[in-house]
């Protein structure tokens, strides 16, 4: 591990850009101090990895008229999001029912404890929290709930890093592909992109000799194709076929809205029509208008822009005072860049 | 049997509940003359804090809100340098509280008491509507030998700071249980005055001392630097905290750092005084973990910072917003 901590300190090649696209590695490269390890010729950039962050604004305004309505469920991390005029904590202190929850499964357990009362679930996720709501609807039909419905916002990610890569002047020499969502649906996954665009992607955990290794590869692999899984323990070339196809039974692909992207193509998914009833009108919320005009999530969110070269950061946007959701979420790169900054 | 809001009237019911529950559990005869305010026998430095307990559940692995209560205000007490000696309590019952959970936790308050070496010599109650939900008032009241003077800004340069066991323990037991996720974390709610007390008595030079509450380490050491003027640095590898609580955050994107404990304190001790101070606390009773972690160091960039397990360096920032868990 010295030889290769040695080699990216002293790296003096190709200056190189290598794209992180799941929020666990945002945290995990911050907690490790990573950066502080590599060559000022390796610079490390966070893409759309993190939930949160590229909900767009309707979804949240969405969420804050059903809060007036019956119990918006959700987890924390939505909370203090904000919409195009107030967060789920604002709807909250005029009236609004929120309430906050650890896993799904706390929602089914409201449901039938408070059978008078409607529960709406904030589902939003990649492809790793897509079976657990899988999950969570599977239950819902066999106990026969039908006072909790699910607002939802699941997003996969193949198309979106497409949608990064054709733009061609993305800059991007690498993706340090995300762990978590290749558990679920595998290392292999990631073949097609890597070929499509010639560029190396590599699986790998999330403690400090992963992310090292991970690196090391990365640049070792500068301009060739592949994909190289460091995470055996965890991650198989074909995933997790069962959860697969619990997530294929309930949902199917559609165009969704990311925050700073817009819309893409295939890169959602939505309940498929015969369980309908189970939605709390998920369709069409595809408006973003951000509060702050001069947040740059947008180009945070893609790589084009480091955190601190956003004019708010950290002076009209800090964690106490978030204007885009970056700066929000424990997953957010301009949380973890605040966190860090001298 | 339940509380009802009558039990708040000021009337029979409400001397029949102190009587039964409060007065038979603290009993001293301080307390028994039971007077508008307990009149104490003392001289020299007071030391005075008061503490309020919110948490749910009222009974957890490891403690309750009753023993939380006591070991919250006499932790305070103690790292002033104050001995504690006297703690009043006020109860704030919400109408359907169970008479039955009422009195476990205020034995629990008593027995924590007697261990801590205080006596709860007041007390107050009110009953209002609600749930069912049960919250404590500690205000407690301690005496400070001559020439002990602890401080944040007394912590210079070269001086090692220790942390006393494990971090994040009660946090994630209060999470967990909160969570419905049965682990082996257990609470480690309980009053340090032993601990305190071996320190000083051992010779060592202590600067300043702190319990690990809300907030966590992180925000402990940010407070002793911004006073100090100094920095603080720290090893990755030689922070305490156990497997259970390591691999719970690892799945909620929780840090240890900035988690709280009930039964932890840091203390920053002169650097030549470092090994003994670490013996005293490992002697002491609830120290059996407790480590050498950093040092106070010149101002750096930044105020604190860790050397990292794998050799990197990693800003420690101050803690923003609530510690809430990432859903990825």
């Amino acid at each position: 591990m010295r030889q290769i901590a040695q080699f990216l300190k002293e790296y003096d090649g190709t200056p190189l850009r290598l794209m992180e696209v799941c929020g666990t590695h945002t945290a995990a490269i911050a907690q490790t101090g990573l950066r502080s390890l590599l060559s000022p010729r390796i610079t490390l950039v966070s893409g759309p990895g993190c939930p949160v962050c590229v909900t767009v604004t309707s979804y949240i305004d969405r969420l804050v008229e059903l809060s007036m309505e019956q119990t918006v469920v959700t987890f924390g991390d939505m909370l203090r999001v904000p919409g195009s005029r107030m967060s789920l904590n604002d709807a909250r202190a005029v009236g609004g029912y929120v309430q906050m929850v650890y896993s799904p499964m706390d929602a089914l357990r409201l449901a039938m404890e408070q059978k008078a009362e409607r529960f709406v679930f904030a589902a939003v996720g990649f492809e790793t929290t897509a079976p657990i709501y899988a999950m969570l609807l599977e239950h819902m039909r066999r106990e026969g709930i039908t006072n909790l419905s699910l607002l939802t916002s699941l997003k996969t990610m193949p198309p979106v890093i497409d949608w990064i890569c054709a733009n061609q002047n993305h800059g991007i020499d690498g993706f340090l592909a995300p762990g978590h969502v290749s558990v679920v649906t595998g290392s292999d996954y990631f073949i097609p992109l890597s070929e499509k665009y010639k560029l190396p992607f590599v699986v790998a955990g999330f403690d400090g000799p992963q992310l090292l290794a991970a690196v090391y590869t990365l640049v070792q692999r500068q301009g060739q194709s592949g994909v190289v899984n460091l995470y055996q323990s965890a991650v198989t070339p074909d995933g997790n076929r069962q959860a697969q196809q619990m997530v294929q039974k309930y949902f199917e692909p559609c165009a969704a809205a990311w925050r700073g992207i817009g819309m893409v193509a295939n890169s959602g998914l939505m309940l498929r029509p015969e369980y309908e009833a189970y939605d709390a009108g998920s369709g069409g919320l595809e408006q973003d208008n951000g509060g702050n005009k001069g947040c740059c999530c947008a180009q945070v969110l893609t790589g084009r822009l480091q955190p601190e070269q956003c004019p708010l950061f950290g002076s009209a946007c800090t964690p106490s005072t978030p204007q885009g959701a970056c700066m929000v979420s424990q997953e957010g790169s301009c949380f973890h860049h605040f966190n860090s900054r001298k | 049997m339940k509380i009802t809001m009558a039990h708040g009237s000021g009337g029979t019911a409400t001397s029949e509940l102190i009587d039964t529950v409060f007065a038979k559990a603290f009993h001293n005869p301080v307390l028994a003359r039971m007077e508008d305010a307990a009149v104490v026998p003392g001289a020299g430095r007071l030391a005075v804090t008061t503490d309020s307990f919110v948490v749910s559940p009222l009974l957890f692995p490891g403690g309750d809100i009753g023993r939380l209560a006591v070991c919250g205000t006499v932790n305070d007490l103690l790292m002033s340098g104050a001995q504690p000696q006297y703690l009043t309590c006020g109860f704030i019952l919400e109408e359907g509280a169970s008479l039955e959970e009422l009195e476990k936790i205020v034995h629990s308050m008593a027995e924590t008491a007697r261990e801590a070496g205080v006596m709860i010599v007041a007390g107050d109650t009110k009953v209002i509507e609600g749930q069912g939900g049960i919250y404590i008032n500690t205000a407690g009241v301690g005496f400070v030998p001559e020439g002990r003077n602890f401080g944040a800004v007394n912590c210079s340069v070269g001086d090692a700071v220790l942390v006393s066991g494990q971090l994040g323990d009660h946090h994630a037991a209060i999470m967990s249980a909160r969570m419905g996720i049965e682990n082996q974390i257990v609470s480690d709610c309980a009053p340090l005055g032993d601990m305190v007390n071996v320190l000083l008595a051992s010779g060592v030079q202590v600067k300043a001392m702190r319990d690990v509450t809300r907030g966590g380490l992180a925000t402990i050491l940010h407070e002793f630097a911004e006073a100090s003027g100094n920095s603080i640095e720290l090893e990755e590898q030689r922070i305490p905290v156990s497997a259970a609580v390591q691999g719970f955050c690892g799945v909620l994107g929780l840090d240890p750092l900035y988690m709280g404990n009930e039964g932890k304190m840091v203390a920053v001790v002169d650097g030549t005084d470092a090994e003994k101070a670490l013996e005293c606390m490992r002697n002491a009773k609830y120290g059996a973990n407790a480590a050498i972690i950093g040092q106070v160091c010149r101002r750096q960039e930044s105020a604190v910072f860790m050397n990292t397990a794998i050799g990197g360096s990693r800003i420690i920032s101050e803690l923003f917003g609530e510690g809430l868990p990432r859903i990825c």
